[in-house]
């Protein structure tokens, strides 16, 4: 009896992969043929004004979600972002001014701080509230839910206590540019915008601490094996998210001139929405910047276009909700079939 | 009567061992691609009520695939079921418990937070005249199957609080509450003990005499040898090989399985030329935790360098344990570790990396890999190559150590990008060992290596585990498999509910010597 030689124990899946390749390049494809939608019905969507526009809407929540992808990543979820930014942009008003006219100081003489100063606050801010929240998360293994729907409703609460209901408004010429000046044409918050995408990107391909991020989602139990400190990476992505909520809640008060307690409500739809749209897997381990930014894109091309095509408010909301549970189940839907 | 090569694929009803009209199943010319790759290639076979025929192939050889058609899980491209005689077609898993037949797969599909009892009746709670949960008439009808099955389980346990071997007996209660007329055992005694696998076989006669057909998988041979009427060999998706048992010795069956001889040659203890002391543990214990976790109860050893000390014992004796004790997975209660000499307290897995220990965990699946990573991250994950400036990978340094290993453990990947799940699991295990044997560790504790791992690819692990002690790592080697202690090790210490019952040099032992000291208390020992 002869008997030929075992072949290859891997079965070769090309197929499989052109599933997974078409997967992965769903979102890019479902936002082009939303602009073509867009376009064919109102044509100066495609106007590069309007272009800025878009991306001058985004880019605030798209930094948090940058932030939002790596806490993504490890199975995780921050709902607190959207009251971070409002906190963070009082503080970054307060600073600004020197403190609040009529209620306190901040320095005995009642000076303004330059918008460094403003900024630092509020990026500083955000990064320790976010941390927190990774303690509670990672070292006390509250889960990230209940964690950071408590922290929405706590600093919802503590921005409403620093303004006292209502807003700060009125900075100086240089606070106001971040938000509302352009470089060319390119307005500030879209290049702000692309460092953080780009130091991101890097940080989570490139470098071991991106991959540990990884490797946790994808396996709690073994990255502990592994010897990566699991619980110190857990608290950073909260803390990064912080961060961004920081760098976002200074931009927004710069941007309208403006910072108050209600500012960024329901911020974490849009940017959890983006994140998810974008292709990271809510069951973690599986995702990138780079997805992040066109879901990021695509809420806004939505928004916008929808405003332009004159549909209710109301309207953009149920489409939003409805996209984001499309795009969950279309993710289910593809590991099923590519087993 | 053996029937082999073309004969064995083409002829269902002469070289098998019963006749057509007692079978229970036939399965004729099964044919399943995935993907436009043929992975099951016209494989016929049939199975007797009150038989058990073993269904026996290497990882990668169609076995899985056959077990989910006959489980109702896929659906055939190509080919005809019957059973009875009469043709049917298995439209899902339902369908097929309807029709009597069971599966009990390697990986449980139990209920962890359910009770025995509501397991075996998921999907089907009796209810009484009100329409409720009859909860006194399931606990009893629980207690009278466990009984049947000779297992002390009471109805009322949550079943994450049971044993593998005891959550395989509920499986086989729920097969026998659906009055299931074959059930299909994958791989049931992978991570059984000795004495549980004892209980098993003596429930399976006892399931074979009731008339219940028994599809048995296994890469244990003694085990088919002893159990099994009839078998089939599958390799690369084709039927090689099917017959009597009784007409096939094991090394038949081998090599059939593999198309190679192979050659188990034990370890050669005269070659072994321990070094330095390594590992030494004294009085070990383990903190205090739940009733339900094995505990570690005052264990002393010690581990040279170049040599491989087996740590045999029954599953939940504790060998796991001392092994996380040792990394730092898991806390320690009292007790010192001494490394090269050193004082060692790792206060963390990480501890323990730097100090040149690796452990390799028992459940490939929830401890080592990455399922959504491809190869090459599931390999670089504990950072064997040292990262760059700002902590930047180094990809093509860790591209080309992992190539060293991809030859060195005869590695089957298609590529390093490929994601880890399209390997078997002897290859899973492969990039697991050669994750850890990157960091050059002194210490390697390797904890169940070639469970769920092919013949080919078990016999790769243990020539690199030789390799690797007579390269001078220390090598503490925890198995459930007992040739396998016995054919590695130069020193095997027994371990029963947290002690040491005793030692054994690797060449005096046997299985015999060494079950004694695992079952029995020290002093009758």
């Amino acid at each position: 009896m002869s008997l030929a030689p075992p072949t290859s124990l891997v079965r070769p899946r090309a197929p499989a992969n052109a599933i997974a390749l078409l997967a992965r390049l769903a979102p890019l494809i479902f936002l082009l043929l939303l602009m073509a939608l867009f376009t064919f019905l109102a044509p100066r969507f495609l106007s590069s004004l309007n272009l800025f526009n878009i991306l001058r809407q985004v880019s605030i929540f798209g930094i948090v979600a940058v932030g939002m992808t790596f806490v993504i990543l490890t199975r995780g979820i921050d709902l607190s972002i959207g009251a971070l930014i409002a906190l963070t942009g009082l503080v970054a008003a307060v600073v600004a001014k020197g403190g609040i006219p009529g209620r306190f100081e901040l320095t005995a003489g009642g000076g303004a701080f330059e918008w460094y100063w403003a900024a630092l606050a509020a990026i500083v801010v955000g990064g320790v509230a976010g941390a927190l929240q990774g303690v509670f998360v990672a070292k006390l293994t509250v889960p990230a839910f209940v964690v950071t729907l408590g922290g929405m409703t706590i600093f919802r609460g503590l921005a409403l206590i620093i303004g006292n209901g209502g807003p700060i408004s009125g900075f100086d010429e240089a606070f106001g540019w971040w938000g509302r000046g352009m470089v060319g044409p390119v307005p500030v918050p879209v290049i702000v915008f692309l460092v953080v995408v780009v130091i991101a990107g890097f940080v989570l391909h490139y470098t071991r601490y991106g991959r540990s991020v990884y490797a946790i989602g994808s396996n709690p139990e073994a990255a502990r094996l592994c010897g990566l400190n699991v619980n110190r990476t857990l608290i950073s992505v909260y803390a990064l998210t912080g961060l961004c909520a920081g760098l976002g809640g200074f931009l927004l008060a710069s941007r309208l001139n403006s910072a108050e307690a209600v500012a960024g409500n329901q911020y974490e739809l849009n940017v959890i929405a983006a994140v998810v749209i974008g292709g990271t897997s809510l069951y973690g381990g599986t995702g990138s910047i780079a997805g992040t930014v066109i879901g990021t894109l695509l809420i806004g091309v939505l928004l916008n276009g929808l405003v332009i095509l004159n549909v209710s408010p109301y309207v953009q909301q149920l489409l939003i909700g409805a996209i984001i549970v499309g795009a969950v189940t279309f993710d289910i839907f593809i590991k099923k079939y590519k087993r | 009567m053996i029937a082999t090569g073309s004969d064995a694929r083409n002829d269902v009803s002469s070289g098998g061992a019963t006749p057509p009209d007692e079978a229970f199943l036939d399965v004729e010319k099964l044919t399943k691609n995935f993907f436009g790759v043929t992975v099951l290639d016209g494989v016929s076979l049939s199975i007797a009520a009150g038989k058990v025929h073993a269904l026996l192939g290497e990882n990668g050889a169609g076995k899985s695939t056959l077990i989910n058609l006959l489980s109702g899980i896929h659906k055939p491209d190509g080919g005809a079921l019957r059973i009875d005689g009469q043709p049917v077609e298995l439209t899902g898993p339902n369908d097929a418990q309807k029709r009597g037949i069971s599966t009990i797969h390697q990986e449980f599909s139990l209920f962890p937070d359910l009770t025995v009892a509501e397991t075996i009746f998921a999907g089907r709670l009796p209810v009484n005249r009100l329409g409720l949960v009859d909860w006194r008439g399931i606990a009893k009808r629980t207690a009278a199957v466990m009984q049947q099955l000779g297992a002390d389980i009471a109805p009322g346990r949550r079943v994450a609080d049971l044993s593998i071997a005891e959550q395989q007996l509920v499986e086989i209660g729920r097969a026998l509450t659906l009055k299931s007329r074959l059930i299909i055992m994958d791989e049931p005694t992978a991570s059984l003990t000795p004495r549980e696998v004892g209980r098993l076989k003596s429930v399976i006669r006892s399931l074979t005499a009731e008339g219940v057909a028994i599809l048995f998988v296994s890469h244990r041979l003694e085990e088919v040898k002893e159990l099994a009427d009839s078998f089939t060999v599958l390799r690369d998706g084709v039927v090689v090989a099917r017959g009597d048992i009784a007409d096939a010795t094991i090394d038949d069956l081998v090599r059939w399985m593999v198309g190679r001889e192979l050659l188990e040659e034990d370890r050669d203890h005269a070659a072994s030329k321990p070094g330095a002391v390594v590992l030494e543990v004294e009085n070990l214990h383990s903190k205090p935790r739940s009733a339900r976790s094995a505990s570690v109860e005052g264990v002393s050893f010690a581990v040279r360098a170049g040599e491989i000390v087996g740590l045999a014992g029954l599953v939940g004796a504790g060998r796991t344990e001392i092994a996380r004790l040792i990394f730092g997975a898991d806390p320690i209660g009292s007790g010192v570790i001494r490394l090269n000499g050193q004082a060692f307290r790792p206060k963390g897995p990480g501890d323990a990396i730097a100090a040149g220990v690796a452990l390799v965990p028992e459940d490939r699946k929830q401890q080592s890999l990455f399922p959504s990573l491809p190869i090459s991250e599931n390999f670089a994950a504990v950072g064997s190559v040292r990262p760059g400036l700002f902590g930047t990978l180094r990809r093509k340094a860790e591209k080309l150590a992992f190539q060293q290993f991809r030859d060195r453990l005869k590695l089957r990947a298609a590529g390093a990008d490929a994601p880890i799940a399209t390997l078997s699991g002897g290859n899973q295990q492969k990039v697991v060992l050669a994750r850890w044997l990157a960091l050059k560790p002194r210490l390697l504790i390797v904890d169940e290596p070639t469970r769920g791992v092919d013949i080919g690819a078990k016999t790769d692990l243990h020539r690199l585990l030789r390799e690797l002690a007579a390269d001078g790592v220390a090598i503490l080697l925890i198995s459930s498999d007992l040739p396998e202690v016995l054919a590695l090790s130069d020193r095997i210490l027994a371990i029963r509910s947290g002690h040491l019952t005793g030692e054994l040099a690797g060449r005096d032992a046997d299985e015999e010597s060494l079950m004694r000291l695992m079952t029995l208390p020290k002093a009758a020992a």
